[in-house]
């Protein structure tokens, strides 16, 4: 695999952190919230690996989404 | 999105049923003109980016309104835009009086509300809206101003106190006291002072800017606190405070007239004497 670039490795590493908290959630919704994961990257692969501003937009709505979820208090996700 | 904005728009239209329709219009639009008046057409150029879609460049739009028939306030043109001609633009507003600290954007250059900024009534100029500069967007001219809040809460904003008043009734000041806490409660956060200074444009993260620090001194000057060495101790760094260098654009630019300069120039002294 070609070395990545550092947003290529920050956007791997939103979606790590995104499967590391789904970890924390009950059993039988990890499989829901793995996949609203998965979803919400997936939306957005048709950019352009070049259109920086918008991948740090996205990147900072990942991690303001990601901080939402993880709150205990949301155990499943349709 | 658009589905909330659709229900919205239900919501307002049944509203006459519940209210006469004369109390449901807004007060952007006034009545029309006398016939004989020339319009008095200005053009606004509007900052516009929509999150939807990332992969677009934000850009500028123009819309041309006649003076003769809009508020006169900034704000006022602004939901003459959204009310009239284009739904589509964002931005918050809530009191039209600038008590809230809600539509503070970058109005010609200048941080200010957008309610308590005239409209130039030169026509032959056009204004240019921008959010507050240095800021995430959210949408068009909403900033993102979570680290702000987040900062505001790190200076614990609220009376620390241990011993209880001595007759059990509220906490007591002199009037002198009092005194010295004019022309810092006022403050009402809306982000313009920080936004417009180049430190903190430089050094959001650790610098707190200009509306925090005018806040943590409005505390530190508290004669009813009991915590202000533990507020100086957190001050006490070189990131914190002293990334103010006197650039004096936060008294400059505050839409309430404050003083955030001063005040930071109080907690320098305070730090400097212990």
């Amino acid at each position: 695999m070609a070395r990545l670039s550092g947003l290529q490795r920050e956007v791997l590493s939103l979606y790590r952190k995104c499967l590391r908290t789904i970890r924390q959630k009950p059993l039988n919704a990890r499989d829901n919230f793995r996949a609203y994961a998965r979803e919400e990257f997936r939306k957005n692969l048709s950019l352009s690996k070049k259109d920086f501003t918008a991948i740090e937009y996205l990147l900072r709505k990942g991690y303001r989404q990601l901080e939402m979820y993880s709150s205990p208090g949301i155990r499943d996700i349709r | 999105m658009a589905a909330l904005r659709s229900t919205s728009r239900l919501v307002a239209s049944s509203r006459p049923l519940f209210r006469p329709a004369f109390a449901s219009r807004s007060y952007a639009t006034v009545g029309e003109p006398a016939p004989s008046e020339q319009p008095k057409m200005k053009t606004f150029h509007i900052y516009r980016w929509n999150p939807d879609e990332p992969a677009e460049k934000p850009k500028m739009q123009s819309y041309t309104l006649d003076l003769k028939k809009t508020g006169p306030m900034m704000l006022d043109a602004l939901i003459r835009i959204k009310n009239e001609m284009d739904p589509t633009l964002t931005f918050r507003r809530s009191c039209r009086e600038g008590i809230c600290g809600s539509c503070a954007m970058n109005i010609d250059g200048v941080n200010t509300l957008a309610c308590l900024c005239r409209i130039p009534t030169d026509t032959a100029k056009e204004s240019r809206i921008y959010p507050l500069p240095h800021t995430y967007v959210v949408k068009d001219l909403v900033p993102d101003l979570t680290y702000f809040y987040k900062q505001y809460k790190s200076i614990k904003p609220y009376l620390q106190r241990d011993t209880p008043s001595e007759d059990g009734l509220e906490y007591r000041q002199s009037q002198e006291d009092r005194k010295k806490l004019d022309g810092l409660y006022e403050c009402i956060l809306c982000a313009c002072c920080s936004t417009s200074c180049p430190s903190y444009w430089w050094n959001s993260e650790e610098y707190l800017g200009p509306a925090i620090l005018l806040q943590s001194y409005r505390w530190l000057a508290d004669s009813r606190d009991e915590k202000t060495a533990e507020r100086k101790a957190a001050l006490d760094n070189s990131m914190s405070v002293y990334r103010c260098h006197t650039i004096l654009n936060c008294s400059r630019t505050c839409p309430k007239g404050l003083n955030p300069a001063r005040a930071i120039a109080e907690i320098k002294k305070m730090l400097t004497s212990h």
